[in-house]
C-alpha cells in the first residue's frame, strides 16, 4: 500500500477539562475517500481543525508526505496542500464567485490592477475540469446553498489542495445536490485527491467511502475498510454499547395535552426549511423523548415551541392555549418552562449574579409590583441552589464564574422549580457531571409525577431510554419513527437517527452495488425532499 | 447663465472638503473600521497646513504637513481600534474632542491667539492658460486641490474596485473571518484603510486652511459629520459619496445664497442630516454598511 | 460579544471590583501624564500646574462651588449615556437632548401663563419632556428599522441646533442669541443659599436634583423589574428574548429616559445660572457625558464621582489659564476617553486569555 499523504498519530487536544481528542490516530491516502464518523461532540470536527491549523494539538504528531510538520495556521495548512470546506461557509456575499475563489491570489493586469477576466477564465476552467457547475461572474449572495458549497470547493482546489476535508457537507443539500457533490468527489478521488468526509449519515459512508474511522467521546472507536463496516456496525460503534439502565417505574396516567405542535414548519437562520411539518402531543405526566442527531431541525423546533422563532405554518398550543406567533412571554404565561440548548446565549447572563439568573424569564412573577431585587432575590435563591447542589453556593456570584456543569444545574434549578405545565428540556444534562445528571433526572421524573409534561430533546440515547415514556426520532426536519423504550434499543434508534427510513416504512433492502447516492430510494424518501425554494 | 455658473462654482468649492473626507471615510469603513474621527482629522490637517506654511513659507510643505498630520491622527485611531480592539465609535469621538482641544492649545501657545493664526500663503494656482479664463469655474479649476479631488474620485473607485488591495479590503469589511482563513492579515488591511482615510481627510483640512489662508478655531464646523453622512447616503462607494457631497454642497450653496431673503435657512442647514437619517432607516434604497463594520476582529473567536 | 463600552469586564469576581476601578484610574493617570508632557512643552512644571489646579478648584469655597456647577450638567449627561449603555444603546445625542431641554425650560419659564409656584416645576418638567421626545426618536428608529443609533443621534444633535437657531429668530431678545429672562419664581436657587461658604458661585440646586436622579437610576437599574429587563437586554439580547423582554419597547423606553436625563441637565444653566437660554450653552457637556459614563463604568455612583472629577478639571483649567492654555483640560478629557477604552479593551483580552 502506498504511503499515506497525511498521518495523524496520537493526537490529543483539550479544551479546559474536556478532552476533545484522546490519542487519535488517522491515515489519509491519495485517491481515497475516508469517512470520519461520529455523533456531535465525538471529536471529529476538532480533529480536522487540528489538522487544518486552527488548534495546536497538546500531544501527538502530524506527518505530511512522510515528513513531520507543525501546522500553526490555516495558511500553512493550505501551503501543505490541505484544503477544508467548512460547514459554515466563509464566503463574501457581495463579491462574485471568481472574486471569492481568487481572493488572496488575484491574477494581475495592467498597473497592478486585478485582471478579473483572467480570474473568471481560470475559475471557469477549474470548474469545468472537475465537473463543478459554477458561474464565475455570479454574485455569491444570489447562489443556492449547493452552489455556494461548490465555490468553497473551488477555493480549495484553486490553491492546489491534495487533501480535501469536508465537514458535514450534505447537511444543507437536497438529494440532487448530494448526488452532484458525490459525482464531483468521485472525480477528485480518481484524480488522486485524498478526501476526508466528516459525516454522521451512514448511507453516505456506504455510498462513497473507501475507509471509515468511527469516533466516540474523543477516541477512535473503530475503523478500517468501509466494506467491513455496514451501517448497523457503524451505528453501534457511534452510540456505544452501554446497556441502558431502565428503571422500572409506573407508566404515568397520560393526562390532558400540555404541549402540542400541529403541522409545524419552521425555517433556520438561513431561511431554509428546518422543520417540515411536525406534529406531536405531550400529555401531562409523560416524558416524550425526541432523539436525533443535532442539525436535523430539533433546535428550530424547540425554539418555535418556546416562542423564540416564528412558525411559518402550523400551530403551537401550551396547556390548550393557542400561542402560535406569540413570544416567549406568552408561552411562559401559558405554562411553559424551557431549558435551552444554548445556555450561554439564551439561558443565562454571565455578568449577572446567580440569584438574578434564577429569575430570568420569570421576573414578572418574582417581582412585587415594580420592585425586584436585593435581599429578596437572594432569599429566593437558597432553596433551588440547595436542591440542585449548585456550587459554589453563593447567590451573589456572577454566573459566568460557575463551571459549565453548575451553570446547567442552575438553569435546570430555575426551570424545574416553576409552577409550569410543560417543560421543554433541550440537552438538559450537557456538560454535567454524572452525579448531577442523576439528580436532574430524578427531579425531572418527580416533576413528571406531579403532572408536568416534558419534551426531552437529547443526543444522549441512554438518557432518552432512561427517562422517556415515548420516543420520537427526528431526522431531516421530520418525525420518522415512534416507539417506546421497551420496544427499542440504541442500535435501532441509531439507525433511525441516521436517515435510514421514514415513518411507516418497512426496513429497506440493501442498495444495489454502484447505485448513485448509495441509499437508493431510501434517500429520496428521506425527509430532505426537494422543495421549491421560496 | 452667469448665475448658474456661479452657483456651480460655489457648489464645487464647498463640496471639495466633503468629498475628500467622505472618500477617506469610505476607505476606512470598507475595511470594517468605523471612522467618526473625520472632523478631528480634518481639523488637524488644517492646523498642520498652517503650521507648515508658516514655518517654512512654502505652502506645498504645508500640504505635506497636512497629509502627515492626517495620517498620524488616523494611526492613533488604528492603534486603539485595530491593535487594541477597543470600541471604534468612542475612539472616533475621543479623537474629535482631542483635536478640538489640541488645536486650540497649539493656537494659543504658538500663535498667542485664542481664535486665529496669522495669515499664510495659499497653494499657488496652476498655470492652466485659457481654461482659467472660464467665468467662475476657471479660477476654481486652477486651484490645485480641485483638479486633484476630481482626479481622486475615479482613482479611489479604481483602488477599491479594481485592485487586489481593494478586493481584500472589501472582503475584510464583510467577512474578516473569510479573509483570515485565506491567510490575509485583517489587521494590516484595516490599518491601511484607516491610514488612507487619514491622508485624504488631512487633504480636506489643507484645502480649508489654504482657501482661508489661516487657521481659525473650530474651522471645520461640522464638515466631518456631513462627510460621514454623505458616505452613508453614497452607500460607502467613493463615487456615490462624492455625488452625495455635491448634493449637500449644493444645499449649502443655496442656503448661503438665500441668507437674508427670509427663507428659513435652518431647514436647508438641517437637510443633509435629515436625508442621512432617512437613508439609514431604509427610505432611500438600502444603506447597507459593510457587514463587519464596527466589530473588532478577534482571531481567537473561532 | 456585544458588551457596550464601559461595561464591567468578564473577570473573576474577586478581581472584578479592583479591576473595575483600576482601569479607569489607570486611564486617568495616563491622561494626566500625557497632559504633563504638554505642560512641559510650554515650559511650565506639570506638578505646579496640577497642584494649582487642584488647590484652586477644591481649596476655596468659590472654587468648590464652580467645580460643583461645572459638574452638574456632566452628571446628568453621564447618567443619560450610562443608562443607555446599560440597555445596550449608544447615546451620542445627549448634547442635542440637553440643548432642547434647556430651550424648552427657558421658554416655559419665561412665557408660560402659570401661577408663580408652578413655574419652576413646569419648566423642569418641560426640560425632561423635550429631552425624552428627542431621545425617543432614535430609539424608535432603532426598534422599528434597526437603524444604528450612533449616526442618528449625531444627526439629531445638528438638527436640534438648526431648529433652535431657526426658532430663535422669533424668540430671542433682539440683537442677542438668548431668550427673555425668566421671572424669579422660575429660578433654581443657588447652593450658596444653603452653604454660604460656596459664596458667589453659580452652583445651584439642580445638582441636588442630579444626585437624586443618580440614586433613582440606581434603584431603577438594580431594584426594579424594568431595570432588570434593561440590563438583561444590554448584556445579552438572546437571553432577553428568552426571558420574554419586549426588545423594541424597552429600547424606546431606555432612550426616552436617557433623553429626559440629558434634557434635565440643561436646567442648571438655564434656570439656575443665567435664567435664560443662550445659544451654545451646552458647550460640549453632552459629549463629555460619554467620558463621564466610561470612567464611571456606567454605574450611577461612578458617574457621580467622574462628573465631579471632570467638573474639577473644567474649572481648574480656567484657573491655570495664565500658565497653560485652558484647553489643556479639553485635551486631558479627550485623552481620558482614549486611554479608558484602550485600557478596557486590553483588560478584557487579558481576562479572557486567563479564562481559556
Amino acid at each position: 500500500m502506498p504511503a499515506p499523504v497525511v498521518s495523524l498519530r496520537d493526537i490529543t487536544r483539550r479544551f479546559g477539562p474536556v478532552v476533545a481528542n484522546d490519542r487519535v490516530s488517522l491515515e489519509l491516502h491519495a485517491g481515497e475517500v475516508h469517512a470520519l464518523v461520529g455523533e456531535n461532540g465525538a471529536g471529529k470536527s476538532t480533529l480536522m481543525k487540528v489538522l487544518y491549523g486552527l488548534h495546536p494539538p497538546h500531544a501527538g504528531t502530524i506527518e505530511v508526505d512522510g515528513k513531520p510538520v507543525r501546522i500553526a495556521s490555516p495558511a500553512e495548512a493550505m501551503r501543505l496542500g490541505l484544503g477544508m470546506v467548512h460547514q459554515h461557509f466563509l464566503l463574501v456575499d457581495t463579491l462574485t464567485v471568481a472574486e471569492n475563489v481568487v481572493l488572496g491570489r488575484e491574477p494581475r493586469g495592467a498597473f497592478g490592477a486585478c485582471d478579473l477576466r483572467a480570474a473568471e477564465r481560470e475559475v471557469g476552467a477549474l470548474a469545468a475540469r472537475h465537473g463543478l457547475a459554477a458561474e464565475p461572474q455570479a454574485r455569491v449572495a444570489g447562489l443556492s446553498v449547493g452552489e455556494q458549497q461548490r465555490v468553497e470547493i473551488l477555493k480549495v482546489l484553486h490553491r492546489g489542495a491534495r487533501v480535501l476535508i469536508l465537514d458535514e457537507p450534505t447537511a444543507v443539500l437536497t438529494p440532487q445536490e448530494v448526488d452532484e457533490l458525490f459525482g464531483v468527489l468521485r472525480g477528485l478521488r480518481a484524480a488522486g485527491t485524498a478526501i476526508v468526509l466528516i459525516t454522521h449519515k451512514l448511507a453516505e459512508v456506504k455510498a462513497l467511502a473507501d475507509r471509515v474511522t468511527v469516533m466516540r467521546a474523543g477516541r477512535v472507536a473503530g475503523g478500517g475498510g468501509a466494506a467491513d463496516f455496514p451501517p448497523g456496525r457503524l451505528a453501534e460503534l457511534m452510540v456505544g454499547h452501554v446497556p441502558a439502565l431502565i428503571e422500572a417505574r409506573a407508566r404515568g396516567r397520560a393526562g390532558d395535552p400540555v404541549l402540542e405542535a400541529e403541522a409545524l414548519a419552521v425555517h433556520d437562520d438561513r431561511e431554509l426549511p428546518a422543520v417540515r411539518g411536525v406534529s406531536l402531543v405531550v400529555a401531562a405526566g409523560e416524558v416524550v423523548g425526541l432523539a436525533g442527531v443535532e442539525g436535523n431541525g430539533q433546535h428550530e423546533l424547540v425554539e418555535c415551541l418556546a416562542g423564540l422563532r416564528p412558525a411559518r405554518a402550523g400551530r403551537v398550543r401550551v396547556a390548550g392555549r393557542d400561542v402560535t406567533g406569540r413570544g416567549a412571554r406568552e408561552h411562559a404565561e401559558a405554562g411553559l418552562s424551557h431549558i435551552p440548548a444554548d445556555r450561554l446565549r439564551r439561558g443565562l447572563v454571565r455578568e449577572l449574579s446567580v440569584a438574578e439568573n434564577l429569575v430570568l424569564g420569570r421576573q414578572r412573577e418574582a417581582a412585587r409590583g415594580p420592585w425586584l431585587g436585593g435581599a429578596s432575590l437572594h432569599e429566593r435563591a437558597r432553596a433551588p441552589l440547595e436542591a440542585f447542589d449548585v456550587r459554589p453556593r453563593d447567590p451573589g456570584l456572577a454566573a459566568g464564574r460557575l463551571s459549565g456543569g453548575n451553570q446547567q444545574k442552575l438553569v435546570a434549578a430555575r426551570e424545574l422549580t416553576r409552577a409550569a405545565r410543560a417543560l421543554l428540556a433541550a440537552h438538559p444534562t450537557r456538560g454535567v457531571d454524572l452525579g448531577a445528571v442523576d439528580a436532574i433526572h430524578r427531579r425531572l421524573l418527580a416533576a413528571r409525577e406531579q403532572g408536568l409534561g416534558v419534551l426531552l430533546v437529547s443526543s444522549e440515547l441512554t438518557e432518552i431510554l432512561a427517562l422517556a415514556d415515548r420516543i420520537l426520532v427526528m431526522t431531516g426536519g421530520r418525525l420518522v419513527h415512534e416507539t417506546t423504550p421497551a420496544a427499542t434499543d440504541e442500535r435501532t434508534l441509531g439507525l433511525w437517527m441516521t436517515g435510514r427510513a421514514t415513518l411507516g416504512d418497512a426496513p429497506l433492502p440493501p442498495p444495489a452495488p454502484g447505485a448513485p447516492g448509495g441509499g437508493g430510494p431510501g434517500l429520496a424518501r428521506d425527509a430532505r425532499d426537494a422543495e421549491p425554494r421560496a | 447663465m452667469e448665475g448658474a455658473l456661479l452657483f456651480a462654482a460655489a457648489t464645487l468649492r464647498i463640496s471639495v472638503p466633503y468629498a475628500l473626507a467622505a472618500m477617506g471615510g469610505a476607505m476606512s469603513e470598507r475595511g470594517g473600521v468605523v471612522c467618526l474621527a473625520l472632523e478631528g482629522i480634518m481639523l488637524h490637517g488644517a492646523l498642520a497646513y498652517v503650521l507648515g506654511a508658516w514655518a517654512t513659507g512654502d505652502p506645498w510643505l504645508g500640504l505635506l504637513a497636512a497629509v502627515l498630520a492626517g495620517v498620524a491622527t488616523a494611526a492613533l485611531h488604528a492603534l486603539v481600534t485595530v491593535a487594541f480592539r477597543a470600541d471604534q465609535i468612542t475612539s472616533g469621538i475621543g479623537l474629535n474632542l482631542l483635536a478640538a482641544g489640541l488645536t486650540r492649545f497649539v493656537l494659543v501657545t504658538v500663535f498667542h491667539s485664542s481664535s486665529n493664526s496669522p495669515r499664510v500663503a495659499g497653494l499657488p494656482d496652476l498655470p492652466l492658460g485659457p481654461i482659467a479664463q472660464v467665468p467662475a469655474l476657471g479660477p476654481l479649476l486652477a486651484t490645485p486641490l480641485v483638479p486633484l479631488t476630481l482626479a481622486l474620485v475615479p482613482a479611489t473607485v479604481w483602488l477599491v474596485f479594481r485592485t487586489p488591495f481593494g478586493l481584500r479590503l472589501r472582503a475584510t469589511g464583510e467577512r474578516p473571518d473569510a479573509s483570515a482563513a485565506l491567510g490575509l492579515s485583517v489587521a494590516r488591511l484595516r490599518t491601511t484603510g484607516v491610514l488612507l482615510c487619514g491622508a485624504l481627510t488631512g487633504l480636506a483640512g489643507a484645502w480649508l486652511a489654504s482657501e482661508q489662508h489661516s487657521f481659525t478655531d473650530g474651522m471645520t464646523a461640522g464638515r466631518g459629520y456631513i462627510a460621514l453622512a454623505a458616505m452613508i447616503v453614497g452607500k460607502w462607494h467613493p463615487a456615490g459619496a462624492a455625488a452625495a457631497c455635491l448634493l449637500f454642497g449644493a444645499t449649502e450653496a443655496a442656503q448661503i445664497a438665500l441668507q437674508g431673503s427670509g427663507f428659513p435657512s435652518a431647514l436647508l442647514q438641517a437637510l443633509p442630516y435629515a436625508v442621512t437619517m432617512l437613508a439609514l432607516a431604509g427610505f432611500i434604497g438600502r444603506a447597507t454598511p459593510p457587514r463587519a463594520l464596527g466589530t473588532p476582529y478577534d482571531p481567537e473567536a473561532v | 460579544m456585544s458588551a457596550a463600552p464601559g461595561a464591567a469586564p468578564a473577570a473573576p469576581a474577586r478581581l472584578r471590583l479592583p479591576l473595575g476601578v483600576l482601569a479607569p484610574l489607570l486611564a486617568v493617570l495616563l491622561a494626566l501624564a500625557a497632559g504633563g508632557v504638554l505642560i512641559a512643552a510650554v515650559g511650565q512644571s506639570p506638578f505646579e500646574v496640577y497642584a494649582l489646579l487642584v488647590s484652586q478648584a477644591l481649596g476655596t469655597g468659590y472654587g468648590v462651588g464652580q467645580t460643583l456647577f461645572k459638574a452638574t450638567p456632566l452628571l446628568f449627561a453621564g447618567l443619560s449615556v450610562a443608562l443607555a449603555f446599560r440597555a445596550g444603546l449608544f447615546n451620542v445625542g445627549a448634547e442635542g437632548q440637553m440643548y432642547l431641554g434647556g430651550f424648552a425650560a427657558a421658554l416655559v419659564a419665561a412665557y408660560a401663563p402659570l401661577p408663580a409656584p408652578l413655574l419652576l416645576p413646569a419648566a423642569v418638567l418641560a426640560a425632561a419632556l423635550a429631552g425624552a421626545a428627542w431621545g425617543a426618536v432614535p430609539g424608535a428608529l432603532k426598534a422599528r428599522f434597526g437603524a444604528h443609533e450612533v449616526i442618528n443621534t449625531i444627526m439629531l444633535n445638528f438638527i436640534a441646533f438648526a431648529l433652535v437657531s431657526w426658532w430663535g429668530r422669533a424668540l430671542f431678545v433682539p440683537a442677542t442669541v438668548r431668550t427673555r429672562e425668566a421671572p424669579e419664581a422660575a429660578w433654581i436657587p443657588r447652593l450658596d443659599v444653603l452653604l454660604p461658604w460656596l459664596k458667589g458661585s453659580p452652583a445651584n440646586l439642580a445638582l441636588l436634583l442630579g444626585v437624586a436622579l443618580a440614586a433613582l437610576v440606581g434603584v431603577l437599574l438594580f431594584r426594579t423589574r424594568a431595570g432588570y429587563e434593561l440590563r438583561v437586554l444590554g448584556l445579552s439580547p438572546g437571553a432577553a428574548e428568552y426571558a420574554g423582554v419586549r426588545t423594541g419597547r424597552a429600547q424606546v423606553l431606555a432612550f426616552a429616559l436617557a433623553g429626559a436625563l440629558a434634557g434635565l441637565g440643561g436646567t442648571s444653566f438655564v434656570l439656575g445660572y443665567k435664567h435664560w437660554f443662550e445659544q451654545d450653552f451646552t458647550a460640549g457637556a453632552g459629549f463629555m457625558g460619554i467620558a463621564v459614563a466610561l470612567i464611571g463604568r456606567n454605574h450611577p455612583g461612578g458617574v457621580l464621582v467622574a462628573a465631579l472629577f471632570f467638573g474639577m478639571l473644567a474649572y481648574g483649567g480656567l484657573v491655570v489659564n495664565q500658565r497653560v492654555p485652558a484647553d489643556l483640560v479639553n485635551v486631558l478629557r479627550a485623552l481620558v476617553i482614549l486611554f479608558a477604552i484602550s485600557a478596557h479593551a486590553l483588560v478584557e483580552r487579558w481576562a479572557r486569555s486567563r479564562e481559556a
